[in-house]
């Protein structure tokens, strides 16, 4: 049944399914297996519990990329009504790795941008496994200027391996795309949160995330690079994903420690994907108390709270 | 005939090479031909056979753009520090230390102010031999108190990058430098003030998806390669080889990424220039008010 799990998570999906098992037998032939469920329940809750208290930085980086985590459609759904899909940069192309539009949120119009990576086979080569190209990058900063032009908050979601490493790409200006958008997100003159859901790969990622809050889902990674890329280069292999993930520091926990984010998200037990409506929910929330804090600065307050915060960053002696 | 000049060539290099020590003669990395390293040096590093850009280090930048004795260098005690405890199979505090005797700067960039043909500039220069030139924070706050100082003293930027993109030691401190630096670029830019980008072979990854791409006008050296994924990257995600010439200077012109494409040894007369246009002095005389020509015609109009 499940089929979309990581290995880890593997002594829990056999002990639900033995659940599974039990349940099915229960009640045929008159036999009673209530109390054996009842206690395989407990222990797979404490399994569960056990194993996720104690996720390894690889582990969950596996899990902020697991398939059935919601991705940014998917809170854009639950977390919004009246959302209206915008396309285009008006140069080139759409860039559908990454969505955007107006949106209603807690009763208010608001701009909405994520970055999308897709579920089934042709849905992630659709959207190119969420690597934007340029165009994604310059409709974002449209839609932004769009946003501001109406005074309408900005919510960016961030999920991605990183912007496309590909011909067209460069061709197109890659590094220009996302070195603009980082440049037009510091003037901004109305509120910007940012979330990373699921994977914040480098500047791919960071191109949508100079905002006034930087949140991030409990099970989400931001890193410079990628755990493979970095093993690659510093460890010169491919299988030393555990020691490269644990020394770039890229979780949650790590980077509110170091002040590089505000705030994390709770999901619930097993990560966002476990239940997506409640984690939609409690992010839904997180988001409406930071954006209230912003309701009564002025536009040049807002910009300036944002350049103090970037402005701020790097440690040095 | 022809095939004796062939092989004499190399005979003349053997024989020259057996003649003066190790470090008089360079071999060019392009041409292949054997040059005194007392004549590379003083051409900036610029093969005189073939044109080739070898790479020079920030000091040697520094001497080709700025007017002599006028530079005063800003920042030189920042020193990077290792936020992560940071260690593969080396320790990153090791790396740092190295870095710097191997190169005699604290960091991959030095900064400062001085003349270029006399006209007063912020500058700041990479030095690639320090960990790639690659941008942590160190990096990061240097660019962006380069644009500052341009911005409270009322002068230009220059950055000469050539960097292999964000330093993975520092983690996401490194990534946060671009936003820092791009965000710099748009404070100086809505100021007026002028940021020229001048990309030297390398400029890749965090570099050029931040202050490197910012520029009013973007400089590139010949043959420069300047992009955001490198061609190793390119070549595995789409399992084939790139064409020559893809993602050098010539190319990023062609596809409307660089302004110009200049040789080093007219680098500092065509930063120059620019400056003049951007920001000197108007010289050339601009027709007179109207009201003034009425005037003098005044009298005439009365005369007749
Ligand atoms: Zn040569």
């Amino acid at each position: 049944m499940a089929v979309n799990y990581l290995d880890f998570e593997e002594p829990i999906v056999d002990l639900e399914a033995k659940i599974d098992e039990l349940r099915e037998l229960s009640g045929k032939d008159g036999v009673d297996f209530t109390s054996e469920i009842k206690k395989l329940h407990r222990k797979v809750n404490r399994l569960r519990k056990d194993t996720f208290s104690k996720l390894t930085p690889w582990q969950r980086t596996r899990l902020a990329r697991h398939q059935l985590r919601p991705y940014a459609l998917d809170y854009i759904n639950h977390m919004t009504t009246g959302f209206v899909e915008l396309h285009g940069d008006r140069l080139f192309g759409d860039g559908v790795s990454i969505v955007g539009g107006f949106a209603r949120f807690e009763g208010q119009s608001v701009m909405v941008i994520g970055q999308q990576k897709g579920r089934d086979l042709k849905e992630r080569s659709f959207r190119n496994f969420g690597m934007a190209h340029p165009e994604g990058y310059r409709k974002a900063v449209r839609l932004m200027k769009l946003a501001e032009k109406f005074n309408r908050p900005i919510i960016t979601l961030l999920d991605t391996p990183g912007a496309y490493p590909g011909v067209g790409a460069e061709e197109r200006g890659q590094s220009e795309a996302i070195a603009r958008s980082m440049m037009e997100m510091a003037v901004l003159r109305v509120p910007v949160i940012c979330v990373v859901i699921g994977e914040g790969g480098s500047g791919g990622a960071l191109a949508l995330g100079v905002g006034n809050r930087m949140l991030m889902m409990e099970n989400a990674v931001y890193s410079v690079i990628t755990p493979e890329g970095c093993a690659a280069i510093l460890w010169k292999s491919c299988d030393k994903l555990e020691e490269a993930s644990e020394a770039l520091r890229l979780t949650a926990r790590d980077l509110l420690g170091f002040g590089l984010i505000d705030e994390i998200v709770k999901e619930p037990l097993g990560g966002a994907h476990r239940d997506p409506v409640a984690t939609a929910s409690i992010l839904r929330r997180a988001i409406r108390r930071n954006l209230e804090h912003f309701r009564d600065l002025s536009p040049e307050a807002i910009v300036s709270h944002r350049e103090k915060k970037f402005r701020e960053m790097g440690v040095f002696a | 005939m022809s095939w004796f000049t062939k092989v004499k060539k190399p005979l003349e290099a053997i024989a020259l090479r057996k003649r003066i020590p190790e470090g008089v003669w360079r071999k060019c990395e392009s041409c292949k031909e054997i040059i005194y390293s007392i004549e590379l040096e003083r051409n900036f590093n610029v093969c005189s056979k073939c044109g080739h850009h070898h790479r020079i280090s920030a000091e040697s930048r520094i001497k080709l753009l700025i007017d002599e004795n006028t530079f005063k260098e800003e920042d030189e005690g920042l020193v990077p520090v290792d936020p992560l405890k940071f260690r593969d199979s080396r320790k990153y505090k090791d790396r740092i230390s190295d870095a710097q005797k191997k190169t005699g700067n604290k960091e991959a960039i030095i900064a400062g102010s001085g003349l270029i043909e006399n006209r007063p500039v912020e500058i700041a220069a990479f030095n690639f031999d320090f960990m790639g030139g690659s941008m942590g924070s160190v990096v990061g706050e240097k660019v962006t108190r380069t644009f500052e100082r341009a911005l409270s003293n009322k002068r230009p930027a220059i950055v000469v990058s050539c960097s292999g993109g964000a330093r993975m030691q520092e983690g996401l401190f490194s990534l946060m430098q671009m936003a820092k630096t791009a965000a710099a670029v748009g404070r100086l830019s809505k100021a007026g003030l002028p940021y020229i980008s001048v990309l030297v072979d390398p400029v890749t990854g965090g570099v050029t998806a931040s202050f490197a791409m910012l520029g009013d006008i973007i400089v590139a050296e010949p043959g420069a390669l300047i992009c955001f994924a490198g061609p190793r990257v390119i070549e595995q995600t789409i399992g084939k080889k790139l064409p020559e010439g893809f993602q050098r200077s010539e190319f990023l012109l062609q596809h409307g990424f660089v302004d110009i494409v200049v040789n080093r040894l007219e680098l500092k007369s065509t930063i120059a220039l620019l400056l003049d246009h951007m920001c000197g002095q108007i010289v050339c005389p601009l027709p007179e008010p109207e009201q003034d020509e009425e005037a003098e015609a005044g009298p005439e109009e009365q005369a007749l």
